[in-house]
């Protein structure tokens, strides 16, 4: 590989040639402090427009002063990252930054986790040069179901463009209009709703400031709660566990299944189930479609068309209703876990507990912000009562849990409640790209082959390479597994099916680059893909941990079909785990 | 008009053109209609000078062209008569145009407002 | 045709009528009438005829003898001489300080002229519409040379030598840039035209375009067998509709020549030209931001390098060259390098063309050589300043540039010279302002066109010239205060450090130099809060002098307000609370009694 050699404050460092000068400073541990730049490493995303000039630097030689972030070391280079010169010059960018950036902190969602007040408190800005006559940008506030756009805010990082256009391929949002009213909006600045936006939540996930932000639903949450008339259950998605201790300090991969179960008991809910354990159902209705439409293929049914694609990200089921609303067919009509789970809740519990599904509520917490427009469809919901009632972030769970003055460190660990509490670990990697293909492998092998399966751990489908691909053995029969997370590489295989160049039977998709654990209503990662790392080990982990592994050998599944539904894809099932998809091309309605 | 099929052809052609052109004992008159001519009012200056033109039975060639860059005095006008050189005249109205036909073109004879080639060129 | 007749023609230009031009041509008349010849011989006035220094001047026809430096007492000389007997008046004639020889007629006196033509050489000459006149002007000759005679390195050496650099503003020499593209193999390449015109008063690539489109599609084509490339593109703003219509009926022709397509003149050279259009953001002159918005992106710069040549539209290296550049290229090739070299200064060959805007006489466009003072633009080729005022300032560059003022009247205008005078080239707007300009609010009118075209991208260019401009609009209303001058300087140094392209990094140029030129104009709106030249509303105040003031009420009578009191025959007065500073009063008072303060 070729090197360069360079001076960064007088000391020498030789790195690949390429390498900007903001990486080879921090591998001598100089950090230069950025605010639009922003790398996830492992994932291959990286967002450098260069534009918020706060990372720039001396280079010997040059006339202005180079932003680092985008800069490439280069022979013999001279940099100084810290003069009066330079330090005036981020301190003077700044003051303008903040001089068109609301200061209403108090009540801003981002607050304590804006990457803009950190870097203003790092650089020990205290007051704001002509303020006074300083005129704001401002911009209509536009609220969708499950994101909030409030482009006050915004700092023009282009983080949410770049996410939404390269990585995701969706196109909801670019920079519109010129100069001081530059801001970043969906075609003809229509709101997030009328345009083709996913909601996956990865615009959300990537902002540095309070511009974008989920839809919040701890008050309704809340009121429920208080209402006695209401009987309020919760269930909590496995990505939640792996993510939700980083809002309390805790290290990025640390557990808190137990401790999140007890807070959440605190908080008043009065049964705390698991959307793991829906994970299961959702496993043998997918499992047994799968088989089902394999078997049929494979007898040359030309009705049972292949790939069968996963269903249990509504982010992704937005993208192929929105981009490919010709392959209807292709995906698994199984209704996502957090929806079995409000179906069966809203009916096989409420029977059993007695209660009318209209006084039942349904909370789920998620690391999704999909999740909070999928709930609100309409064919969720049974006379207007929707299946799930709200859908809160794990953001916002840790927020009511600190309002509740829930020590979540100290808590000691609890149980799920019976039954909608039992899960194998099957459902827990649902939370990972590659878990939902794995745990339905798990099961489709034994009740394909009829064998036990010896290998449980199919590491193959691991890893967070954008699109994997895997051959499965089923006993003689190979089985084509692909697997894509992060929008873009969904459309790639989606494409390829398309073009029926397609060789899988079998495709994962998840909207968010990591999976469910890298969610747009997960803590910010402030562009650390070794917390999305960390969270994914400690999906596997609980796993591992897990007594069953298999979602046809929880017994509450085996117990539920015997009781409720017979048995997978019965019409009983079909009636209330499966769905049906949209044409959702959306039109351009030019209205604000 | 077929296609220059090399260098020599191209020199042949200019020849002819120039000769087509400029050989000849003809009155020429551009005006110059680039924006700069057009928004001062070319556009009627070069419709009087061909209808006038033929109705005072003056056989003349009218031609538009770019501007000159006289800004200061569009719209401009260049008067070729045989034999002489090229003549510019300034702020050209329906007036002047009028006196610009009787005065020069009739009898050579120069009026007050011509701006006189101020540059060289190559 | 009647027998040509005598005639002479006087200058009527500033420079000459300043200097007893119109007694001299009284003179000349008179002259005539005395020896009856009023009939015989025509007098006309015409304008400047470019040979400032040396008049007053008369040209007398059919003889092409010009005079220079007449008197008015040399009338009587001349027409007992020259028209009674037609002697020549050798005293009259120029004299060549080199070789001391007398020059009498036009050809003689050319060198001598401030103005020299390349790129401007057939705009008002040939028919823009007419392929063949523009053959018989010898477009396309240039291009034939180069395909029969010259390899594509024999080019890009020639066109180096000549020391020829970009018009568009940077000054980047051209030749260097085609090299680097030659040298990135690809299979293939882009020639890009900038003709995304945008700084204020500039039109010399529309005239250009509008003039002898064939000039821009040659050189395009000589670049493209230059570089190896087979595809150019035209980058034009849509607002110039006329220039569109005239390249497209260009190419058009040229395509049905075979002068641009496949094989052309029948070489194995093929290349052909295509025209995009852009929405008029003058940040899409940024070379970078004109590739984007060509790519159907928004048109907004990114981080160099890549420069383009390396990599450019659609990853593929790309020349960008402006279209006064190009304009240039057909005369090198003809007449050699060391022709082109030979005019201007050390480090900026050839002419510029100019856009003169502003309080001068002869508005438009000029050419000069490089190396031409400021004074000779103004007084010898612009007519001077108008309506006998002071000169002040001559913004060059446009919003990214700085003002001359009085000290740079002769420093030769170069690329360097420029700069090191705190302003730049730019694509050679010079916009002239005089003793009623107010510096601050110059510096304010260009920050509002950046304020207005900035593309939003980076933060300093994006908000902090709009604080700036704030912190302008604020001085200029009385509000400033001393330390406000400081911190316009810092935000100055600090937006011209940060900025991401080449929009940002000079757009407090104007503030700067005038800043630093007219220190005092600034510290007049802080301190006392008054505005020397008279130009900031909220700083004046209309005054009645007294002693001047004959009591006729006129002005009290034209007051909109009713705020000026007084007895009839008495002195009046104005009450500045209720003067809305319309200036009705002034216009209408015959007395000289009332003043701005």
């Amino acid at each position: 590989m070729e090197t360069v050699k360079l001076t960064i404050d007088n000391k020498t460092i030789e790195v690949p040639k390429g390498t900007t000068i903001h990486k080879a400073a921090r591998e001598l541990g100089i950090e230069i402090p950025v605010l639009c730049y922003m790398r996830l490493d492992d994932l291959n995303i990286e967002n450098k427009p260069a534009g918020c000039r706060i990372c720039v630097v001396e280079v010997e030689g040059r006339r202005n002063l180079a932003p680092s972030c985008a800069t490439s070391c280069e022979e013999g280079m001279v940099v100084r990252t810290h003069t009066t010169r330079v330090l005036n010059a981020r301190r003077t960018v700044m003051e303008f930054i903040l001089s068109d950036h609301p200061k209403d902190c108090l009540v801003c969602a981002k607050s304590g986790n804006c990457d803009l007040q950190s870097l203003a408190q790092y650089l020990g800005i205290r007051e704001i040069p002509g303020e006074e006559i300083a005129e704001m940008s401002t911009y209509r506030k536009d609220t969708s179901p499950s994101i909030i756009r409030d482009l006050d805010k915004c700092i023009l990082c282009r983080r949410c463009e770049m996410m939404c256009n390269t990585v995701q391929t969706v196109g909801a949002l670019s920079a519109v209009n010129r100069g001081f009213m530059a801001t970043v909006a969906p075609a003809f600045e229509q709101n997030l709703e009328h345009s083709t936006c996913t909601y996956c939540g990865q615009c959300v996930a990537v902002c540095p400031t309070g511009a974008l932000t989920e839809v919040d639903h701890t008050a309704e949450v809340l009121r429920a709660l208080a209402d006695p008339a209401k009987t309020v259950i919760v269930q909590t998605a496995p990505a939640v566990r792996a993510a939700l201790g980083e809002l309390f300090g805790m290290k990025p991969g640390t557990l808190v299944t137990g401790k999140m179960v007890t807070a959440l008991r605190a908080l008043g809910f009065d049964y705390v189930f698991d959307t793991d354990f829906a994970a299961d159902l959702t496993i043998m209705e997918e499992g047994t479609e799968l088989l089902d439409r394999l078997q049929r293929h494979l007898s040359g049914d030309k009705s049972a068309r292949l790939p069968i694609m996963t269903s249990c990200c509504p982010g992704w089921v937005n993208f192929f209703e929105e981009y490919f609303p010709d392959l209807n067919d292709i995906p698994s009509t199984a209704k996502s876990p957090a929806q079995m789970f409000g179906s069966i809740a809203k009916t096989y519990f409420a029977d059993k507990i007695k209660v009318d599904r209209k006084d039942l509520v349904v909370v789920s917490i998620m690391p999704c912000l999909a999740k909070k427009y999928e709930c609100q469809r309409e064919e969720f919901s049974v006379n207007g009562n929707r299946d799930v009632d709200f859908s809160i972030s794990t953001r916002e769970l840790a927020a009511f849990i600190k309002q509740a003055n829930i020590d979540l460190n100290n808590l000691e660990d609890g149980e799920f409640d019976a039954p909608l509490g039992e899960s194998t670990g099957a459902g827990v990697i649902f939370g990972a790209t590659g878990g939902v293909i794995e745990a339905a492998c798990r099961t489709a092998y034994e009740l394909h082959t009829g064998k036990k399966l010896e290998r449980i751990d199919f590491t193959e489908l691991r890893g967070l390479q954008g699109v994997r691909s895997a051959t499965i053995d089923f006993d003689g029969l190979p089985l084509k597994i692909g697997i894509a997370h992060g929008l873009g590489n969904a459309r790639k295989l989606l494409d390829e099916i398309k073009s029926g160049k397609s060789q899988y039977h079998a495709i994962e998709v998840m909207a968010c680059p990591g999976g469910c654990i890298g969610g747009g209503g997960q803590p910010p990662h402030h562009g650390n893909s070794e917390i999305i790392k960390a969270r994914a080990a400690a999906i596997y982990e609980e796993d591992r941990n897990k007594p069953l592994r298999k979602s046809h050998e929880n017994p509450f599944i085996i117990k539920l079909y015997d009781e409720f539904l017979g048995k997978p894809n019965s019409e009983k099932a079909h009636h209330l785990l499966h769905t049906r998809y949209f044409d959702k091309k959306k039109k351009i309605v030019v209205k604000h | 008009m077929p296609k220059i099929n090399s260098p020599a052809e191209l020199s042949k052609h200019k020849k002819e053109i120039r000769e087509k052109l400029y050989g000849q004992e003809k009155i020429l008159i551009r005006v110059h209609m680039g924006t700069s001519g057009l928004a001062s009012g070319a556009k009627s200056i070069y419709e009087f000078f061909r209808e006038e033109l033929e109705k005072r039975n003056i056989e003349a060639t009218v031609i538009n062209s770019g501007d000159m860059g006289y800004s200061f005095a569009e719209p401009t006008i260049e008067v070729r008569l045989p034999g002489r050189e090229a003549v510019v005249f300034g702020n050209v109205d329906k007036i002047k145009a009028d006196e610009i036909i009787e005065k020069y073109i009739k009898n050579g004879e120069l009026t007050d407002g011509i701006l006189p080639a101020n540059y060289r060129s190559i | 045709m009647a027998k040509e007749r005598i005639q002479i023609m006087v200058c009527g230009g500033t420079g000459c009528t300043g200097d007893q031009g119109e007694a001299l041509l009284d003179n000349l008349k008179l002259e005539l009438e005395a020896n009856a010849l009023e009939n015989s011989v025509n007098v006309v006035k015409t304008g400047c005829m470019g040979l400032c220094s040396m008049g007053p001047n008369i040209k007398i026809l059919p003889d092409n003898i010009i005079y220079t430096g007449v008197r008015p007492d040399d009338a009587r000389e001349i027409v007992s001489e020259h028209i009674m007997k037609g002697r020549r008046i050798e005293r009259l004639l120029f004299t060549d300080p080199g070789s001391g020889e007398k020059l009498a007629t036009e050809k003689e006196l050319s060198p001598h002229r401030k103005q020299l033509r390349i790129a401007l050489r057939n705009c008002g000459i040939i028919d823009p519409e007419s392929i063949d006149d523009a053959i018989a002007h010898d477009a396309y000759e240039a291009l034939a040379t180069a395909l029969t005679n010259m390899k594509p390195l024999d080019v890009i050496k020639l066109i180096k030598d000549s020391g020829l650099r970009g018009r568009g503003g940077g000054g980047f020499p051209t030749g260097i840039k085609w090299e680097i593209a030659f040298n990135n193999k690809s299979d293939v390449k882009y020639v890009v035209c900038n003709a995304d015109e945008g700084d204020p008063g500039a039109f010399m690539d529309r005239s250009i375009l509008e003039g002898d489109p064939h000039a821009v599609l040659e050189a395009m084509a000589i670049c493209g067998y230059a570089i190896e490339a087979a595809k150019g593109l035209i980058y034009i703003r849509a607002e110039y509709p006329l220039a569109v219509s005239r390249l497209n009926t260009a190419i058009r022709q040229a395509r049905e020549y075979g002068l641009l397509g496949t094989n052309i003149m029948g070489s194995d050279f093929s290349f052909d030209i295509e025209i995009k259009y852009g929405a008029g953001a003058f940040v899409c002159g940024e070379e970078t931001a004109l590739i984007h918005s060509m790519e159907g992106d928004r048109g907004e710069p990114t981080v160099k390098p890549p420069f383009p040549a390396v990599s450019g539209f659609r990853e593929k290296p790309t020349i960008v060259n402006n279209v006064e550049t190009y304009a240039c290229i057909s005369p090198i090739i003809l007449k050699g390098s060391e022709w082109f070299s030979s005019i201007g200064t050390e480090k900026s060959k050839g002419t510029k063309v100019f856009a003169l805007a502003g309080k001068i006489n002869n508005v438009g466009l000029i050419e000069v050589p490089m190396g031409t003072t400021l004074r000779e633009v103004i007084n010898e080729i612009g007519g001077g300043i108008r309506n006998g005022k002071k000169f002040k300032a001559a913004q060059t560059g446009g919003p990214s540039g700085g003002c001359l003022t009085e000290k740079h009247l002769d420093t030769p205008i170069d690329f360097d010279n420029l700069i090191a005078a705190g302003s730049m080239m730019g694509s050679g707007g010079l916009i002239v302002m005089d003793e009623d300009d107010c510096m601050v609010s110059v510096a304010k009118f260009f920050l509002e066109f950046t304020v207005e075209e900035s593309c939003g991208k980076c933060s300093p260019c994006r908000i902090g010239n709009k604080r700036m401009h704030e912190l302008l609009e604020h001085i200029t209303k009385g509000k400033g205060v001393p330390a406000d001058l400081e911190r316009l300087k810092n935000m100055c140094h600090v937006i011209k450090d940060t900025s991401l392209c080449g929009l940002g990094q000079s757009s407090p140029n104007p503030v700067l130099s005038t800043l630093e030129n007219f220190r005092e104009e600034y510290e007049a709106h802080v301190t006392v809060k008054k505005c020397p030249a008279g130009k900031c509303k909220d700083l004046m105040e209309y005054f009645i002098i007294a002693a001047n003031c004959v009591g006729c009420t006129a002005c009290a009578r034209v007051c909109p307000v009713g705020a000026i009191s007084g007895e009839r025959k008495e002195p009046h007065v104005i009450n500045p609370e209720i003067c809305i500073k319309c200036g009705a009063c002034m216009e209408k008072c015959k007395f000289d009694a009332i003043i701005i303060q």
